[in-house]
């Protein structure tokens, strides 16, 4: 047992050594990007109102007069300080903008990876368990049909149905005007909020904000689920293992339950690892169909108003997050599965 | 490439098939139950909608951005109706036509990203896979910086940095949607290329002098591109979606210049608060219409092509999945 733990801890640090070039490819991808493009970030952002003389003090204070390795140098050191530079047009700092929308994005991308999980695992595990029936066929259609679905349009079909037409639910922001009002700010993650003041008609109201704009990014999401656990399923289903259960003696049902669907769903771990990314995606879509003031839809914001520095920070803050995510996962997966770790 | 079907070919002269292209087919002709229902769905699908770009001028009731007809303007936000099946927008344009119209503008956005991203990744892969060395080494680590990025993303700041100097045009999208596809086809081919590298027969063929050239081109190059028609198919239906993002974002096609429809639900948005519905409905179906038919065409060729996937129909092939790269089409 010891050496599984030495095992362990040496899958971790490689995993983690391996971890820095990526992160630094990714902030130098960002930043050629960013730079190689035409124009510079401060006339963009005053567009023709300052005067050049103005677009150049600011220009100089900035540092976008420098040559372009002391910007680079200077871009890097501030980023592993922590500091990711504030907007040009309203003068907001990122790492603001990534407690206070980064918050709404992470309660949007959590509900909505719940309901992923849910309904991804349900149908995946069923067309893989009957295959070639018509749970798999209808399965297997509404996991194409709902990948094909851009995520946009299924939320303004779901304002249309269940907010205009039969005025259920909310269909913009987090929560009413007096919600918002009322409603005292400790996370910023508003159910978490309203559940730490035993605010219950503020939670009520939350989740009724919520339930739209989750269940939309959710059910996309779910298509990619669907067809992966499918897969798993029927692969677990040809192993040895299940053949031997069944010549055992071992009763159908519990081959399937107990021996099958167990290992079908280990690599689930892995493709929430890999939904991550896609989900970050979609929430940029879904924040701005339903109005969530979240990072995706601040960023959107802030590339109409053609502010680069607010947009390479936030695209930094989505570059770190989906890294440190696949981290997490690999970790997890190691722990779980030892054949991971050779 | 390079291989085109004999104009007529005559039973007796099926010979004359090229190896490469009659590998490739055969499969597709093989086929049986739900995959070649697949394939027949998703080939229906899409020669629809691309007949449907094709006559766009024939078919369609008016152009994408007319607004009257016969010096009389068209009701503003009519619903559907005898005169506008599909009824019309706030700018009083019909939505039937900027549905078909539309069509046109997704699928030449698609045909010139994967015209784009099959001509820089699968080169790329092939050498990268075939010389490996230092430079493979390097392209490997950027290709997979890229893919880590969540690649909405990356092709709304492409999008977003290119639409300042060349313009929202077809140009512009298509090089933001490329961007973020060339990883998946170097990846693909590079590791496909690897494999194929220690095969015999490859080996074979340098023993004999053969120059790393012509290695690649006769023996590596047909089988590592056997993989791509799936791979492109389903690229095909996924740039549809980022186009459409794109378009609903602001960062499509300039709205003066042709109909898309991501821009049209994002106009639709704003419509949905009153419940009107046709001007997001239409353009909507038909992107899940001809997304849904291209993915079932990818997983069709997929299953026909991949060994892996395949169900024979009767010969009963044990496969293991990884490691199980051995050629399966016994000639």
């Amino acid at each position: 047992m010891t050496s599984q733990g030495t095992s362990l801890r040496q899958y971790a640090l490689t995993r983690l050594a391996l971890v820095l070039p990526m992160v630094f490819i990714l902030l130098t991808l960002v930043f050629v990007l960013m730079r190689v493009a035409p124009g510079d970030p401060i006339s963009a952002a005053l567009g023709g109102h300052a005067p050049p003389a103005v677009i150049q003090r600011i220009k100089h204070q900035l540092g976008y007069d420098d040559p372009l390795y002391t910007q680079y140098a200077n871009y890097l050191s501030s980023i592993v300080r922590g500091d990711f530079g504030e907007s040009t047009t309203d003068r907001r700092p990122i790492s603001d903008i990534i407690k206070v929308n980064g918050a709404a994005t992470l309660e949007l991308t959590f509900f909505a990876m719940l309901v992923a999980i849910t309904v991804g695992v349900t149908f995946g595990l069923l067309a893989g368990r009957f295959r070639d029936s018509w749970i798999d066929s209808g399965s297997r259609l509404f996991g194409i049909i709902i990948y094909a679905t851009p995520v946009f349009f299924l939320g303004l079909m779901a304002q249309l149905f269940f907010g205009v037409y039969l005025g259920w639910l909310p269909t913009s922001d987090r929560a009413s005007p007096i919600t918002q009002a009322t409603l005292e700010t400790h996370t910023n993650i508003f159910t978490i909020d309203a559940l730490i003041d035993r605010n219950w008609e503020a939670e009520v109201d939350v989740i009724k904000h919520l339930i739209l704009p989750a269940v939309t990014l959710g059910l996309v999401t779910a298509g990619v689920f669907i067809r992966l656990i499918r897969v798993n399923v029927i692969r677990t289903m040809k192993d040895d293992y299940i053949e031997a259960a069944r010549a055992r003696g071992v009763n159908e049902r519990a081959v399937v339950y107990h021996h099958a669907f167990r290992n079908a769903l280990v690599p689930v771990i892995t493709i929430v690892g890999l939904t991550i990314a896609l989900l970050l995606g979609g929430a940029v879509l879904t924040e701005t169909t339903f109005n969530w003031p979240g990072i995706g839809h601040t960023l959107v914001v802030y590339l109409q108003n053609r502010d680069y520095t607010a947009v390479q920070g936030i695209v930094i803050v989505f570059a770190l997050v989906v890294v440190l995510a696949s981290l997490i996962i690999d970790f997890v997966n190691a722990y779980i599965d030892p054949r991971i770790r050779y | 490439m390079g291989v085109h079907a004999e104009g007529e070919v005559q039973p007796s002269r099926r010979r004359l098939v090229p190896l490469g292209l009659r590998r490739t087919v055969r499969p597709i002709a093989d086929s049986r139950g739900m995959t070649r229902g697949l394939l027949a769905a998703g080939a229906a699908i899409t020669l629809f909608f691309i007949l449907l770009a094709l006559l766009a001028p024939v078919v369609s009731p008016y152009n994408f951005d007319t607004f009257e007809a016969g010096g009389k303007r068209f009701p503003q936000l009519e619903a559907p109706s005898g005169d506008h099946l599909m009824g019309t927008t706030v700018q009083s344009t019909d939505v039937m036509s900027r549905v078909i119209w539309g069509t046109r503008t997704e699928l030449k956005v698609v045909l010139v990203s994967l015209v784009l991203s099959l001509s820089i990744g699968v080169p790329l892969g092939l050498f990268s896979g075939y010389f490996g060395g230092r430079l493979d080494r390097v392209l490997v680590l950027l290709m997979d910086a890229m893919l880590a990025f969540p690649f909405l993303l990356l092709a709304i700041v492409i999008a977003f940095l290119l639409s300042g100097s060349i313009g929202k045009g077809i140009l512009t999208a298509a090089v933001a949607i490329t961007v973020a596809y060339i990883p998946l086809y170097f990846r693909v081919v590079r590791n496909h290329t690897i494999s194929i590298r220690e095969e015999p027969y490859v080996e074979a063929a340098r023993a004999i002098g053969a120059r790393p050239f012509t290695v690649i081109r006769k023996y590596v190059f047909f089988n590592v591109i056997q993989n791509v028609p799936p791979l492109a198919t389903l690229n095909a239906a996924d740039a549809i979606l980022t186009l459409a993002a794109l378009g609903f974002l602001g960062y499509g096609i300039q709205p003066t210049d042709a109909a898309e429809w991501g821009y049209d639900i994002q106009r639709a948005v704003s419509d949905s608060a009153s419940g009107i519905w046709w001007t997001g409905l239409f353009p909507g179906l038909a992107i899940v219409l001809l997304v849904t038919g291209l993915t079932l065409l990818g997983e069709g060729l997929n299953e026909t092509i991949n060994p892996v996937l395949r169900k024979r129909p009767k010969v009963k092939t044990e496969l293991t999945p990884p490691g199980g790269v051995a050629e399966v089409e016994s000639e």
